[in-house]
């Protein structure tokens, strides 16, 4: 998911009895499906999860243009142009909205992106991959994105209100981005020998990195238990995965292409599809930096905040001579 | 750090006649920036006709709103909207 | 010299590819979030606006070529967009001056061509009108923020402004396919739009305590497509690399 492994506090999630009687109220207006808004009292322990969860989430927005964002300047028609670039401007946006939501939990924007540079913070493995080819366009919209949804539509109705609006606005503009990536699949899928070969190649190397994204078993986590009692966390992550898995296999089916799975079945009983797991010991990898292309993010991202702190400085000293002038004139 | 642009925050009167709307918030050096900031980030797909900014240290709250924003269809950039993508029924929920 | 129309055409429409292209290089690594959403606007615009111009160059040329086929299949030597537009972005603040000074110059021209005597080309011109003016006033006032923001700033931004200048006089010399558009009504001379130009540009340099040079010395053969600068070839390199490697592909 776009936020993986979010550490929660605590060794245990508190009974009722265990809570003092604010953070009871609290506990009981989640549970009754209520809204917490900025002002209200919240126990520090979630705040401070909300901060690493809305913040990375932002952070994999802003890494996430850039595995796209290589392949603008080589879209093959001008439709095709406008289409990538309109959707990693999405992305660009996204991850404004979800660090103005992280601001209002008493964090600036500067803080969270001087601890993404640092690595301090993280962002999600799957953007430490390559895109090679056309198809790899297809494949992050069609798989990445088609994850990220799983995940991100149930947080709409996450308890804290300026992440869960953030997230409405986020699953209304992301409705195309899975469909323009598949209209990319069915196209290569249904090319050229090249294209159709681009397009298994695609689903090849993405479909382990896309199960990832869920993160590794949570059934026994204390973070996972406290995550989801405070509804900033819906679903476990077999949950989700298995979602991901019996929506997309069929799709691929579809297209006519094999997912890279020799175990992969139909399970009548369970009425679920069985699947291999990814390698956890690489998914771990990537997370702590070790991903194909981790080096090569961080450094654009330093490089694009670095080459930009005059352009941020000019600005603002301007609008202070403005200001200053105005003032003069009275 | 202490060269942060401020936050405002942004609200937006649609085409329908309602009033202007919070729709989120950002950040720039001045108002004049905020405006054209809004225009950018919070009008990609045509929704809105007029923008206000506030600086968010400036506004007094008792509790904040709860309602999501509202969208309105741009008119030439259609592939925004997955309509756009013809996707066959046999594909699956996407 | 070929159809004075089509070449006319293929200006505008390789202006905004080439421009609208070497913005979009811009996306994701951006100084400011807001700015590098602002920027992907700007060059989406462009790209519709290319869309247009080409598929409507295509039409006029009869030869059955859309704008696709006109953008990813044509070399350098049949480019006929301003020497301006291919300049590489260099820092944010030569591609704000570059954005600058073609806006200043793209609005003067589609305002006139909003009264043109083809009712597709003022069609086009009355659509991208309203997207170009915006995209003046944001560059405008970056332009001047940055001017007259910190003395780095300043310095850098009088450094693209000294870099840039001399590729502003092709903007409006004028050719025999110009004296033709003129004489059928089409499009204007390339020299009325300079006071226009010239006024926009003064009033924003002052604002922003930047000097022009004195020199108007002017690179000329990016209109023409006599004498491109070596920067197009690596621009079409890499924008044009799918259609040429994979011909029989359809995408």
């Amino acid at each position: 998911m776009y936020a993986q492994m979010i550490r929660s506090t605590g060794s245990k999630v508190k009974t009722p009895e265990e809570m003092d009687p604010q953070e009871r109220a609290f506990q009981e207006r989640i549970d009754a499906g209520g809204k917490i808004e900025p002002r209200d009292w919240m126990p520090e322990g979630y705040r401070r999860t909300l901060i690493r969860q809305i913040g990375q989430h932002a952070h994999s927005e802003i890494v996430g243009q850039l595995p796209e964002g290589n392949w603008i300047t080589r879209a093959p028609t001008l439709e095709r142009k406008a289409i990538l670039l309109a959707k990693v401007q999405d992305e660009a946006g996204h991850g404004l909205y979800l660090y103005c939501a992280a601001e209002t939990l008493g964090v600036s924007r500067d803080e969270l992106t001087r601890d993404l540079l640092s690595g301090k913070m993280k962002y999600s493995s799957i953007f430490n991959y390559p895109t090679l080819t056309w198809a790899d366009m297809g494949a992050v919209g069609w798989l990445v994105d088609g994850a990220a949804i799983m995940n991100q539509v149930p947080l709409q109705r996450t308890s804290y209100g300026p992440y869960a609006r953030a997230m409405v606005r986020i699953c209304k503009e992301e409705s195309f981005h899975q469909r323009q990536g598949f209209d990319i699949m069915m196209k290569m899928a249904n090319g050229t020998k090249e294209q159709r070969a681009m397009a298994q190649d695609a689903l090849d190397r993405f479909w382990y990195p896309s199960l990832m994204m869920f993160g590794p078993s949570d059934e026994n986590s204390v973070h996972s238990a406290q995550n989801m009692a405070w509804k900033i966390k819906m679903n476990t992550n077999d949950e989700l995965r298995q979602k991901f898995v019996d929506q997309t296999v069929p799709q691929a089916e579809f297209l006519g292409l094999t997912v890279p799975d020799a175990d992969l079945k139909w399970n009548e009983e369970r009425g679920h599809y069985d699947f291999s797991e990814p390698d956890w010991d690489e998914f771990f990898e990537v997370l702590a930096g070790n991903g194909p292309c981790s080096a090569d993010r961080m450094e654009a991202r330093n490089k694009a905040w670095d080459d930009g702190a005059w352009v941020r400085e000019g600005l603002l000293a301007h609008a202070e001579k403005k200001k200053s002038r105005a003032v003069a004139a009275e | 750090m202490q060269n942060e642009w401020p936050l405002w925050e942004v609200f937006i009167r649609g085409q329908h006649g309602l009033s202007h709307r919070h729709v989120g918030s950002l950040h720039a050096a001045d108002a004049e920036g905020a405006i054209k900031n809004a225009r950018d980030v919070y009008t990609r797909r045509n929704e809105g006709v007029s923008i206000w900014v506030v600086e968010a240290r400036q506004i007094a709250a008792s509790s904040p709103g709860d309602k999501g924003p509202f969208y309105e269809p741009a008119n030439d950039k259609v592939y925004r909207h997955p309509g756009f993508f013809d996707i066959p029924d046999d594909a699956g929920a996407m | 010299m070929s159809d004075p129309l089509f070449e006319f055409l293929c200006r505008m429409g390789d202006n905004t590819l080439v421009l609208g292209h070497r913005v979009s290089e811009w996306c994701g690594v951006a100084p400011v979030l807001e700015e590098d959403i602002a920027l992907a606007n700007t060059a989406l615009d462009l790209i519709g606006q290319t869309t247009l111009w080409l598929n409507l160059a295509g039409e006029v040329e009869g030869a059955g070529r859309d704008a696709d086929a006109l953008a990813f299949r044509r070399d350098v030597r049949e480019f006929r967009n301003l020497l301006l537009v291919e300049q590489p972005n260099g820092d944010f603040g030569r591609t704000i001056m570059r954005q600058f000074l073609f806006d200043a110059w793209h609005r003067a021209c589609l305002s006139a061509l909003c009264e043109s005597t083809h009712d597709g080309i003022a069609a086009i011109a009355e659509k991208s009108l309203k997207e170009v003016t915006y995209h003046l006033e944001r560059a405008s006032d970056t332009v001047i923020g940055l001017g007259d923001g910190t003395d780095e700033s300043h310095a850098r931004m009088q450094t693209a402004l000294d870099r840039l200048w001399p590729f502003v006089g092709e903007m409006f010399t004028g050719d025999d396919v110009d004296k033709a558009m003129t004489s059928a009504g089409i499009a204007p001379d390339p020299a009325s739009l300079r006071p226009a130009f010239d006024e926009k540009v003064t009033d924003v340099l002052t604002n922003a305590t930047l000097t022009p040079p004195e020199s108007d010395f002017a690179h000329r053969g990016g209109k023409t497509g006599k004498r491109h600068s070596e920067h197009l070839g690596h621009l079409l390199t890499q924008m044009q690399w799918l259609q040429r490697a994979y011909p029989d592909a359809t995408w």
